[in-house]
């Protein structure tokens, strides 16, 4: 069977029993696609043993980037390109340029990350959207289980994981 | 995992489900406009087209069309300005800096605040580009951009520059902090949809899906802003009071600008935010999720600010006395019994006096006083601007130069213009786009509900 096509999902009305139906259905050695959710759910990344994201890693340094660049921007402006005095000061004023630097600090901070973020969760606005339930942006949580990655555990033994573990409904969907 | 105390006051009333929070919110988006939403848009649109005569009559005949003169060069303008700035900073202040403390009543209010930031911060924004006169070649005398017209770089050392990098970073970021935290509820409502609202919101919500990876990605990307917004949203208002406390002028060089700056801007941010949320959960019935236990702790936040922005009032006044500088005590004088008394004496009460009434229970509870009082407040901030910078500039250091100022029709018709422009805004937004985060309120659902679910 081919990955990526066919799933069984979960449906779950509630977030605790989700977290706790993670945990049940990963200790029986299921493989867990995906979960959605219509609000972010605290713990329910460490639970599906994400690692943690490494934004803010991204953040800093294109921060450090908009320091760099601020800071040469201004010293070679004003210092080696024209330098004039104004108001008696040196020409390298240095603690004037302390407010642009921390603006241009922050706006590249924020618009890289931003950027990366967009690009690594594939956010764009032509971007289509696999919807595997409707009700994952309203009031449910949806766990999809990719059977072809669980090709070894028995299409029942899924569907009785997710039960007992407080599924609502146990859906299959198929994408082609 | 967070832990709730019982004892603390439900933030959604009304036992309300998950679905029930969608719907509440969805509605208005989806339905057809109401009666009472088309006047509102109608009297801003008025106000828009009238104002833009004088908009354009800036532009055609230049700035002389305004009631400056040689010795009061700033005065309406920049009144405007500040007071449009200060207003722009209860958004951003509201889902950063509560964001990092965690307060969790930011949920239901953060989204019109954040968009009331941004209709703010343009509307600011308009008046020292047509201050320029000639704003299409602003873009050469306002950024470092290579050019040919004499004097070959901006000057990195004016507070003036830096307002342009302060007001455009924290424009752009608070933009794309608001849009980040739309993404989700555009795709709640794209999945609600058909047709062409289904195209349309699916363009806007970017393909977003709610996986889990996503989410954790979205709420490191959250945490991250709000940390890069708060220093931000202080910056702002500091970098603006630096435009007078960097001068000479006597009532402007003072070190207390900065913190009095912000708490001003915190101040008046506030009570636009109310001004705004009393209307709106009354028209969209949201009364469940926008309690009067928001509308107390916002009061709250106005008394405190409030009386911040009165104590550097008075510490203004002291050092004025202390310093023993004649020019110095003589603008301070002037501003409480000179020409401009009535001016500062409004101040005083919408500033300093009417806020202290939140302290009764009472009124800080009650919509109606704490509509008109948001009203006040505004008046009085705006009147604080007026102040700082006219009193202090009409009598300057030459008394053959004294004058007084009068603003134009011109200049009422440009602050008309903004306000047409702001609430026209507004009541689009408010239409179109979720007036209420309805991921965030749901994340708070749980825990903070008058009655449990499921």
């Amino acid at each position: 069977m081919e990955r990526d096509k066919h799933f069984i999902l979960g449906i779950f009305d509630d977030e605790d029993i989700l977290l706790n139906a993670v945990k049940e259905v990963r200790a029986t050695g299921i493989r867990i696609h995906e979960v959605f959710s219509p609000y972010p759910v605290h713990g329910l990344d460490e639970e599906l043993g994400y690692k943690r994201s490494s934004l803010p890693i991204a953040a800093f340094l294109f921060g450090v980037l908009g320091t760099t660049l601020a800071l040469t921007m201004q010293f070679y402006m004003m210092k080696f390109d024209w330098p004039m005095i104004i108001g008696g000061k040196d020409h390298a004023a240095f603690p004037d340029f302390i407010p642009v630097t921390f603006e241009l600090t922050v706006l590249l901070a924020a618009f890289g990350m931003v950027g990366v973020f967009m690009i690594s969760s594939n956010l764009k606005p032509w971007g289509q959207p696999r919807i595997y339930d409707l009700r994952s942006t309203d009031d449910k949580h949806v766990m999809a289980i990719d059977i072809a990655t669980n090709a070894s555990v028995d299409l029942e033994k899924i569907k009785d994981a997710l039960k007992t573990s407080g599924a609502t409904e146990v859906n299959s969907k198929s994408f082609d | 995992m967070q832990v709730t105390s019982p004892v603390r006051d439900p933030l959604v009333t009304g036992g309300k489900t998950y679905k029930d929070v969608t719907n509440d919110i969805a509605r208005h988006v989806e339905g057809k406009p109401t009666v009472g939403w088309l006047l509102g848009l109608a009297v801003s649109l008025g106000a828009l087209l009238i104002g833009s005569l004088a908009l354009v009559a800036t532009l055609w005949e230049g700035i002389g069309m305004w009631g400056l003169n040689k010795t009061v060069g700033w005065a309406w303008d920049i009144t405007n300005f500040v007071w449009w700035v200060g207003i722009g900073h209860a958004g951003t202040l509201i889902s950063a800096v509560l964001l990092l403390f965690r307060q969790k009543w930011r949920t239901s209010i953060n989204r019109a605040a954040e968009a009331m930031t941004i209709f703010a911060v343009i509307c600011a924004a308009l008046f020292p580009l047509i201050h320029m006169g000639r704003p299409w070649v602003g873009a050469i005398w306002a950024l470092p951009l290579p050019n040919t017209y004499g004097s070959l770089w901006v000057n990195f050392n004016s507070p003036l520059l830096w307002d342009v990098f302060a007001i455009s970073t924290y424009f752009s970021v608070s933009l794309v902090f608001w849009y980040i935290g739309l993404i989700p509820d555009f795709a709640t409502i794209r999945d609600r949809a058909t047709g062409l609202r289904k195209t349309i919101y699916g363009a806007l919500s970017f393909g977003w899906d709610g996986a889990a990876k996503t989410w954790m990605h979205y709420e490191s990307v959250s945490l991250i802003l709000a940390g890069l917004a708060t220093p931000l949203v202080l910056s702002v208002h500091t970098i603006v009071s630096f435009d007078f406390a960097t001068s000479v002028i006597p009532g402007w060089h003072t070190t207390i600008f900065p913190p009095y700056f912000v708490a001003g801007a915190i101040f008046s941010g506030f009570a636009m935010v109310l001004t705004l949320m009393i209307v709106t959960r009354k028209v969209f019935k949201l009364e469940d999720y926008i309690t009067i236990g928001h509308i107390e702790l916002m009061n709250i936040v106005i008394i405190i600010t409030g009386s911040i922005v009165g104590i550097a009032y008075i510490t203004e006044f002291f050092m004025a006395w202390y310093s023993g500088v004649a020019a110095e005590q003589y603008a301070f004088v002037n501003r409480m019994f000179g020409p401009y008394w009535w001016a500062y004496w409004s101040m005083m009460t919408c500033n300093v006096i009417s806020p202290q009434l939140f302290w009764f229970k009472k009124i800080r509870t009650s919509i109606a006083a704490t509509f008109i009082l948001s009203l006040v407040v505004n008046i009085g901030m705006w009147f604080e601007r007026f102040v700082i910078i006219v009193t202090s500039l009409h009598r300057d250091f030459l008394p053959s130069s004294w004058v007084m100022f009068y603003p134009t029709i011109t200049d009422v018709g440009v602050y008309l213009f903004t306000f047409g422009f702001f609430f026209t805004a507004f009541l689009l937004f408010a239409k179109f786009f979720p007036v209420i985060n309805m991921a965030e309120v749901k994340a708070v659902l749980k825990s903070s509900s008058e009655k449990k679910i499921n």
